[in-house]
């Protein structure tokens, strides 16, 4: 699972001699964060946000596990309990802003590493299933995030969870008895409460055994990089420690620098301030917003005001919020384009780029603006871009567009010259 | 295959959504949305400045006490301060018996210990403010159908909330002649009183601070209603988060340890990446 030139463990100590037989645990960490992994030399700091969601996971367990100690979920107190662990508990404050900013902070990271790979095509073979795994941890993370912004039992977590499980309803004949089961009642209560907060504290240990496949799935192929060109030789790359842990440790700094200057000194610049007026089931808010997270899905669901044909159109909204993330799923199969990298890949790029992207911004600047005009036309044509982009325009583009040449390695990309390859010029 | 079923699953998400939007394109020509009062005259909160803002901000303690007293004379008649208790209240710089003093000011629910009945007590420094109302039902009826809203986090529930806090109070005004013109339906209900600053711009509360001298504040601070309005909205910040001073000095002392980390490890990420070509 590994190249044939990877540094192998060799214990010298008598103890780590002794363990290697027992218990290799030493030879796996070797193995995986240690020299005994080699990694592209060429990745760019794009690649630096997988090690950083990692670090997110661990910040919100942490900080999670403490925040749950102190609370008590039932709707008659969880409230009060969030803001005694704030205003009573010893670095209470800090625990909660740390979690409510990390949520924030792990889909900033999760995005840009789910971006990276979309541009430089990290879902195509042989990483499928990394793919797979990385889509299945980013549905675990968005029910786990929209769980825990329930607890605290605010105005936008009732309205929030009403909104959100009210979707059920639109699944014709079940959606309302299946609300009603999921729910424990007829509206978000006391039984809701409870199973959000066991399953809030249950899934975040899921996360962290997908991410063990996640990575076990990564290892084998070993990481993809920006030229896309498959590692052919020893040049091509430089074990993982001490290059990329250095490399990762000054990122987890700089990230670490960021996100304290938000926890810090604009910790509730992300939240909606009618989280801090206790539930009332009922007063509605103005505007039920989730997340911001949840934004360009949430615009993607309002974007259907129109019945199709015999589907309601709440039923579409349904059907195209989950499919927009359901899509990514396909991504390895929809993108037949030999050529990983967008970098060689010049009409792709162009649709990413002034496609995609711009989509998305709009996606998410329309999900957190009010139901009106004219952001629900705005969420309109970015979400019809954004079906488009992945069903139609990329599988398209894929057969017809014609790439750039690509390096014959990566030491060539990155030395401009690369010995093996006067050896076999036609394996270009 | 799986591109054309892919390309027909495209058409039916794309088709759906582009006769959404045209039929609400054709809906916003056809009948443009009629313009709102609320649209019109509702304002954003006024500009403010308060000691605790700006990453280096501390509370005036001075105001913040001057601001309690506000509260204390005037806006727990009806507002509640339920997740304040009075122990809170020596980070104000009041002295343990003064805390005493101002708690046993309070009345608040208790047992009597011979006969286990309930009772009214004396406040003591553990005990938390005391809700002016017995229950939401008795709280409505007496001011007009509404819910005075409990004020610990009132400045964290609303957009800009001290400035909020501040200009709400400032902001009652007799209804513009202009609002009346163009929206002859939107005069305030009786019982009801003007603000701008109010999101439906009618609230059920009546100006609360109405007079210069309202309060005789003892550091000899001219109680002018912008004076008062100012400290209680200082004293709100502080209610809605007492850890303000802590955040801000730890996060400095954090940002400064974080950036020494960080270049530290950028040298160590050069030093061994120096020969590297990557």
């Amino acid at each position: 699972m590994s190249f044939p030139w990877a540094n192998e463990y060799q214990p010298s100590h008598p103890f780590m001699k002794w363990m290697d037989e027992k218990l290799p645990l030493p030879r796996l960490v070797y193995n995986s964060v240690g020299s005994g992994y080699p990694v592209p030399r060429n990745l760019n700091y794009f690649w630096n946000f997988g090690f950083l969601a990692l670090i997110c996971l661990v910040i919100q367990i942490v900080t999670g596990i403490v925040m749950a100690m102190h609370y008590a979920a039932n709707t008659a107190v969880a409230f009060d309990t969030v803001e005694m662990t704030v205003r009573d508990v010893n670095w209470g404050w800090l625990m909660r802003y740390a979690h409510a900013n990390g949520a924030s902070a792990f889909f900033v990271v999760i995005y840009i590493h789910i971006f990276r790979g979309f541009y430089y095509g990290s879902y195509k073979a042989p990483r499928e299933m990394v793919w797979l795994l990385g889509v299945v941890i980013f549905l675990l993370m968005m029910a786990t995030a929209f769980m825990g912004y329930v607890l605290p039992w605010g105005q936008m977590s009732f309205w929030g969870a009403k909104v959100i499980t009210g979707l059920f309803s639109a699944i014709p004949f079940v959606g309302e008895p299946l609300q009603q089961w999921l729910l424990g009642g007829f509206a978000p209560d006391n039984a809701a409460l409870n199973r959000f907060f066991s399953l809030h504290y249950l899934l975040p240990f899921v996360i962290v055994g997908v991410v063990i496949l996640h990575i076990w799935a990564l290892h084998i192929p070993g990481s993809s990089n920006p030229t896309g060109v498959e590692v052919k030789s020893e040049s091509d790359t430089v074990p993982f420690y001490p290059y990329y842990i250095a490399k990762d440790g000054w990122a987890v700094g700089a990230f670490g620098f960021l996100f304290c200057m938000m926890l810090f000194f604009f910790p509730n610049a992300l939240g909606h301030p009618d989280n801090y007026i206790p539930a009332n089931p009922m007063s509605t808010p103005a505007h039920i917003v989730p997340e911001w997270y949840f934004w360009p899905f949430y615009a993607v669901l309002r974007a259907f005001t129109q019945d199709f044909f015999f589907i309601p159109a709440k039923l579409m909204g349904v059907l195209a919020m989950f499919g927009a993330i359901l899509v990514w799923f396909f991504l390895p199969w929809l993108d037949k384009s030999p050529v990983r990298s967008g970098s060689y890949r010049p009409t792709y790029k162009k649709f990413f780029w002034f496609g995609l992207i711009p989509a998305m911004l709009v996606l998410f600047y329309c999900g957190g603006a009010p139901a009106a005009e004219p952001y629900v036309m705005m969420s309109q044509l970015a979400a019809l871009y954004y079906f488009a982009h992945f069903l139609i325009i990329l599988p398209v583009v894929s057969a017809i567009e014609k790439p750039l040449p690509l390096p014959y390695s990566i030491t060539e990309a990155v030395l401009g010259k690369d010995e093996a390859a006067q050896l076999a010029p036609t394996a270009r | 295959m799986a591109r054309i079923l892919s390309i027909l699953v495209g058409l039916f998400f794309t088709a759906a959504l582009a006769w959404s939007f045209g039929k609400g394109a054709y809906t916003q020509i056809t009948e443009p949305p009629a313009v709102t009062v609320e649209h019109e005259f509702h304002l954003l909160p006024k500009h403010v400045r308060f000691a605790s803002d700006g990453a280096f901000g501390k509370f005036d303690r001075q105001q913040l006490q001057r601001g309690f007293q506000v509260y204390k004379e005037v806006c727990s008649a009806c507002h509640s301060l339920s997740h304040v208790a009075f122990r809170d209240l020596a980070q104000l710089g009041y002295s343990e018996a003064e805390v005493k003093a101002i708690a046993a000011g309070f009345q608040v629910a208790g047992t009597d210990p011979n006969t286990g009945e309930a009772n009214m007590r004396p406040g003591t420094p553990t005990d938390y403010f005391p809700k002016p109302f017995a229950n939401d039902i008795a709280a409505r009826a007496a001011n007009n159908n509404a819910v005075p809203p409990d004020l610990s986090l009132m400045t964290k529930a609303r957009h800009d909330g001290a400035a909020y806090v501040y200009s709400l109070l400032t902001g009652f005004q007799a209804q513009p002649a202009a609002l009346l013109k163009e929206f002859p339906d939107a005069k305030t209900p009786n019982g009801l009183h003007y603000n701008p600053y109010f999101a439906n711009l009618n609230l059920a509360m009546a100006p609360p601070l109405t007079s210069e001298g309202q309060v005789t504040y003892g550091d000899g601070t001219k109680a002018t209603v912008d004076q008062m309005s100012k400290d209680v909205s200082a004293f709100l910040i502080w209610t809605a988060e007492p850890s303000l001073e802590k955040r801000k000095q730890t996060g400095w002392a954090v940002l400064g340890f974080l950036l020494f980390a960080t270049i530290l490890g950028y040298m160590s990420y050069r030093n061994i990446w120096a020969g590297k070509k990557h």
